[in-house]
Parts: structure tokens; sequence; C-alpha cells
């Protein structure tokens, strides 16, 4: 612009990008008195077959069941039963220690990456929970609780972490980019966004076959931002979608906080009511109000009722992955400092609070879980980790591109085990 | 024999797949009720019902993004995206979902899908209803690229994409939907009724992917094209009086090698031919390979046609298409050497 501005508009006021920001960065004491919490219980809980727009008040707050003392309180209370409770409090106390083994399994060098759902593990355990386990999941990487809650064996998720001669995935996928067709666990793809419409049409077309079953996508605060998410919506809402759409707001896209992706100006939720479909906004913390919010959004969908946007509002309290450092755009601490808790701890409260708990038992499950975790990894290990992979299954790599090979890539497929031979010193196969 | 204009035949396909498969499901902007802007989904809704053929919101991206989680229920989508120069806002689920989900799943999830979409220019459709992007779709591992060139190919090559286990990108060249175009902008398009190709057998037939056709034998020079291309490599070899052989590709990826290389190897040249811009297009990759595979066996430089390195305009479509002077002087230049 090298045009003076006209001399009509001399004494207008410079316009000037607003640019959000966090409000506490490295250095900062950090303090979440700004963060609205309600009182558990209060929200009220609308039929499962109300219109879309009367979920609007349940946009602006947030549906939490568990008070201050670990006590059920309010109309989302699910009254889960023990073995219910204690099975989802088993699975994230898994996720937890799995997150750790692996992400110390990738600081050695036996994997190239890893991502944690440390602080949102309920988000994932109790939705499986609220779910049938035919229901069809569209993941992101922080959804790993599905796999675990869903009996997916550890082993198995490791493997693929490896990409060692069991990964099932033939080393083609970053590690933690799951699939498991029998466990309803589509292919996690890296490009953001992109499971939102894939969910939609899967529950478009359970819907087309006049099945029973729904389908339910997962999506990060960040990726609201993407194409994919409005298309998603859009769909959902037209073709009234047995989906369920969640939005795992744990205020964090890498190293920018959930502002830069609209949340200054609105709640995720709120998306929701603009394109006619029900939205609930939910302590993520809160296993019991995830499982309810779920729980309500699953009844809707497989009533013909249609969608529900979810928005789980909660917390990333480790690093995006194992190539970030959070240090480096927030306060040390902050995870700790976050109004909602951990939500493993606020189970257990919970649970110990019903009677149907105790510290020892806890002690006992971490460290069973801890057992359970190290012998899958002794399992994996045996079959290789990353930097040692085999080095037989080369010719595998032009597999499954199509399902019959055609000849650029069967010459391709020689070219590369002549490459290998060189490099080997011996044939490949 | 009936003979069906290409849009009849691809309209016939549609009835003939969605008749034998149940799970074949059509959607896209306005393909239900009004059955297309070009009317190949005439009918289909009223026939089928709306579970099977229907609207879909104007938002590509959906469109492919639910084809995807519909191929993983179980579904075989058809899709339509209205026209090549819209599929941008889906590329990113073409590309890196549907292309990929055989690889990466190693085979637990597969993507038989069609995606179908009109492309090419000749119709006044300015910059955004003209182009060729098909190099960006075979530069994609996974996918199949189709487009066909007659109403006969376009029938048999559309039900076998739809058979096919993987998912095919299938452009439709619509300058000549209704009959074939010999190039010459002055001249109205010829109705397909009087031209051999237009007879489409009716119930089911398939042609072959991966299988190019000899359109005319030659001994001179070989001169490949695909799509709108096939008519004016057809109409040029023979207003020059060139004993070329002029081979249709049908399918880009993959590619029939084989019968490209015994016709160069026995004409000592080569023309390729694209109506897409020329600069890192498909016709740049057949030049390649000819020259890696026929080198010794030519006798001249593989020749290139192709559109201008300039968005497609709307007033100046009639210099921007590769017409028969451009034909013309590629031909000489090929034959000369």
């Amino acid at each position: 612009m090298s045009e003076a501005p006209p001399t009509d508009r001399r004494n207008a006021p410079a316009l000037s990008l607003h640019v959000p920001e966090p409000d506490y960065r490295p250095g900062d004491t950090p303090d979440f008195s700004k963060v609205v919490v309600p009182a558990a219980g209060a929200a009220p809980r609308p039929d499962t077959g109300a219109p879309a727009r009367e979920t609007f008040p349940l946009t602006d707050t947030l549906v939490r069941v568990l008070d201050d003392q670990g006590r059920p309180v309010g109309p989302w209370d699910p009254r889960l039963d023990p073995d219910t409770l204690r099975k989802m409090l088993k699975d994230m106390v898994t996720v937890r220690v799995f997150d750790d083994r692996m992400y110390r399994a990738q600081r050695q060098g036996k994997t190239s990456f890893y991502m944690k759902c440390t602080g949102e593990e309920a988000i994932a355990v109790a939705a499986a929970a609220a779910l049938a386990s035919d229901d069809m999941c569209f993941p992101t990487y922080r959804q790993q609780g599905l796999l675990v809650a869903r009996g997916y064996p550890l082993t198995d998720m490791m493997c693929q972490i490896y990409s060692n001669a069991g990964d099932k995935l033939h080393g083609r996928q970053l590690p933690i980019m799951y699939s498991d067709k029998p466990h309803g666990f589509f292919s996690i793809s890296g490009n953001l966004g992109t499971q939102y419409p894939q969910a939609v049409g899967w529950a478009m077309a359970s819907a087309i076959k006049g099945d029973s079953r729904i389908a339910m996508g997962w999506i990060g605060d960040g990726a609201t931002a993407e194409g994919d998410f409005h298309s998603a919506l859009t769909f959902a809402a037209v073709y009234t979608a047995p989906v369920i759409l969640a939005v795992v707001n744990n205020q964090w896209a890498i190293s920018s906080f959930s502002g830069i992706a609209g949340a200054e100006k609105a709640t995720f939720a709120n998306r929701a009511v603009g394109y006619g479909i029900a939205g609930l906004r939910v302590d993520g913390n809160d296993a019991l109000a995830v499982y309810a919010a779920t729980r309500w959004a699953a009844e809707r969908a497989r009533a013909n009722h249609g969608p529900t946007l979810i928005e789980y509002f909660t917390y990333r309290a480790e690093g995006h992955s194992t190539s970030d450092d959070p240090t480096g755009y927030r306060p040390a601490g902050e995870a700790q400092q976050w109004p909602l808790g951990d939500p493993i701890e606020r189970l257990k409260a919970h649970l110990i609070g019903a009677g149907e708990w105790d510290e020892e038992r806890h002690a006992d499950l971490v460290k069973t879980a801890d057992a359970e975790v190290r012998a899958a990894q002794k399992q994996a290990e045996a079959q290789g980790i990353l930097p040692d992979q085999g080095f037989d299954r080369i010719g595998s790599m032009f597999e499954d591109v199509y399902a019959d090979t055609p000849w650029h890539l069967a010459e391709q497929r020689d070219a590369a085990l002549g490459e290998a031979r060189i490099y080997l010193g011996r044939d490949a196969s | 024999m009936p003979t069906r204009n290409m849009i009849e035949a691809i309209n016939d396909a549609h009835k003939v797949v969605m008749a034998a498969d149940p799970d074949v499901v059509v959607f896209g902007e306005d393909v239900g009720y009004f059955g297309g802007v070009f009317r190949a989904t005439a009918g289909l809704q009223a026939e089928f019902g709306k579970q099977r053929c229907f609207d879909a919101p104007i938002s590509e991206g959906g469109i492919v993004g639910a084809a995807v989680g519909m191929a993983a229920y179980g579904l075989k989508p058809l899709i339509e995206i209205q026209f090549a120069d819209y599929i941008y806002p889906g590329y990113d689920q073409i590309v890196s979902e549907v292309a990929r989900m055989r690889y990466r799943t190693a085979g637990e999830w597969t993507m038989p899908m069609v995606i179908r979409s009109p492309y090419g220019g000749g119709i006044f459709g300015g910059q955004t209803h003209s182009q060729s992007p098909e190099a960006l779709f075979t530069h994609v591992a996974g996918l199949k690229v189709v487009i066909p060139s007659t109403p006969y190919d376009a029938k048999g090559l559309l039900i076998a994409a739809v058979e096919d286990p993987d998912p095919v990108v299938f452009f439709e060249p619509k300058r000549i939907y209704n009959g074939p175009f010999d190039g010459h902008h002055d001249r109205p398009v010829k109705p397909w009724s009087k031209h051999p190709d237009s007879e489409v057998p009716d119930g089911h037939y398939t042609v072959p992917l991966g299988k190019a056709r000899i359109v005319r034998e030659g001994q001179d020079l070989t001169v490949l094209a695909y799509g709108t291309m096939v008519h004016v490599a057809l109409a040029a070899v023979e207003e020059n009086g060139i004993d070329a052989e002029v081979i249709d590709l049908r399918t880009l990826l993959p590619l029939d090698m084989a019968t490209i290389e015994e016709s160069v190897k026995k004409t000592g040249r080569c023309l390729v031919v694209q109506e897409a811009t020329k600069t890192s297009g498909f016709a740049a990759e057949l030049a390649t390979l000819v020259q890696e595979r026929c080198f010794y066996h030519l006798e001249a430089p593989v020749g290139r046609v192709a559109g201008w390195d300039t968005p497609y305009p709307h007033a100046y479509e009639w210099i921007y298409f590769p017409g028969p002077i451009r034909m013309k002087q590629a031909l000489e230049k090929v034959m000369a050497d």
C-alpha cells in the first residue's frame, strides 16, 4: 500500500487487527479464576427428543455431575452401577500408565513419536462406556482410551507404535495412528478434521440401511476451524444423521490457545445450535458427566432425533506430543491449577465416597495396570522396535496401494528390492 | 442396437449398477430430484428412491468426506462433483483419505467409490468451469483415473469403475457429452447418433480399466490422447493426411504402457495430446515414459500438444483450446524431424 489515505479520512481512527492472546505466558502465575465453573447438578437435562434450539442454554454452561466432594448431583447423574464405574476407573488408569510407558519408550529411542492424553482420559473412556460396543468411532489421536476400554490388546497398540513385525499396519502409519475395524475404531489421519464428515457419512449409511448403530466423531478445539468441521455439521443437520460430534476443547492446539480457534467469541458448543444441532457443553474431567452427556446424545441419535455436538471442556495436561515443549508457550504448572481437577482423581474420590473403593484397592489397581502394561511392552518389544525393524518385508511397502499391484508398482518394488540387496548384502523379500 | 449420447450412456450406467447392487448410493449437488445439471442422474431418484439418490449441500469436502464414511460402512458411493473445477474443496479427502485408506489400514478398510466429474473446456465456462485437473490425481498413489471419449466407453468404463475395488476418479469430457468434436470451433458438434461408438447396448457390460483402445491404426506416428482430445487428434491426423495410430488411453492411472510401447516401437514417432495446461501435465509423464522405454526406436523427439499455461479464459477459449492449428504444427514438426 503506497497510496496515502484520502484526505477526508484523516481523522478516522486507524483500524487494528485483534490477535487473541492467552491470559498467561511462561513466567506468569497461572490463574484460572476467569473460567466459570457452574455448580455440579445445576444444568437441566432436557428430554432426548427436545428440539435442538432448546439445548442452547446448555451450550453456555457446563454439564457437571460430580461436586467438589465427589458426590453425584443433579438430573444428569447417570446412576451407574459400581462395576461400571470401577471398569471406567480401571480403563482410565490403564490409559495413563500406558501413556507414561510409551512416552518413556519414545525417549529411550524405541519409537519416533508419541502423544499422551493426560487429563483427558475420561473423554474417551466414558464415551466408550456410554456407546454400544458396535457403534462406530472416528477418533483423533488422543482417544486411545476407546481402544483400551473396548478391550483391544495393549500389545497390538504397542506393536503399532513400534512399527515392528507385529504391527498390523505394516509400519505405514505414525505411532498412535491406530486402526481396528473389529473394535469400531476408524483409521486415524494426521490431516485434522477429516474424520468429522466421515463419521457423519457412516451414520448416514447406517440410516440408509435401516441399521440401529450410530457413529461418533471427535475433533480438537483447534481443528474446528477446518472446513471439514463445518461441512460435517451441515451434513449431520441436513440429513438428521445419527451421529455424535465431539469437540475436545483441551485449550491448546500445539502452542495456539483455544482463542485462536474462536473460543473468545463463542463456546464451541454454541456453534451446534446455529446448524440446528443439539449442543451440550460438558465438564470433560468429570467421567460421570461425560458418560451422561454421551449417553443422552446416543439415545437421541438412536431414536432418530438427530445429531448432537458435545464440547468436552478439559485441559491438555502434557505437551501436544513428544516433539512439543509446552514450557515455551504456557506457564509451567498450569495443569495443576486447572479448576476442573484430574479426571482419575475425581472418579476415584467418587467411588471412595460411595464406599465402593479405597486407597488400598486403588494402589493395587495402579500396580496391576503397571504390570499389565509392562508385560504387554515386553511382548511387543520381543517383536521389535522401530530402530531395528526387520528387513524381511520390504516388498510389503508396495502392497495395498491398489487391490492388485499394477505394472509400475511391480517395477518399483523390484527396484527397491535391488536397492535393499545392495544395502544389506543379501536378498530381502 | 440403441444409440445414446455420452450423458445418456452415463445415466444408463448408473441405472445398471444401482439395479445390480443395493449398496450403490448416488449423491452430489443437484443430482437428486433435478437429475444433475448435465442430467447424468436424471430419473434415478424416481426409480431408486431418495435413500439411494439425493441432493447434497454445496460442500465438496462434505460430499467426499461423507462418502468415505459410507464406504467404511460398506456402501459403494457413486458421487458427482458438479464441475472438476469444484473438486478442490474435496481434494484433501480424496488425496489424504480416499486414496490411502487401503494402504494405511493394510487392507482393513477399502474405499470402493467413484468420484465423477465433468472436466475440460470448450463450452464457454470461463476459468471456473473449464479446467482439466487430471494430472493432480494421477500424481496420487492409490487412485485410478479414468477418462472416456465415447458413449460406449463411458458406460462400460463407469460400470467397471463402480465394480472396481479401488477408488476411481472419473472425469467426463463435457465438450463431447452431446457429440464428438473435431476441434474446429466454428463447426457445430455433431450428434453422437451418427457415430458408431454411440451404439450402447442395454444392460450390463464393462470396458476394463487400465486398457487403452487403438482408435485408428497407422504406421508413421503414434498419437496418445484421451477425452475430448481423442476426437481432436483423430480429425487432425486425417485432415493432415498422416498415417497415424491414434490411441485413446481411457485410463490414465494405471496406464496401459504395453499398448503404447508396442505402437511407438512400430511407428518410431510419438505425439502426446492433452487439453490441460502444459507444464507438469499428464502429457509430460507420457512423453517421459515413451522416452524411457522407446528411445532407441524413436525417429524424432516426442511432441507435445497442450493448453496454454494460463487459467482458462472465457472470451478466448477458441485460441486457448488445443485445436487444429496447434495440432497441425505439432504433427508437421514430429513428422519432419
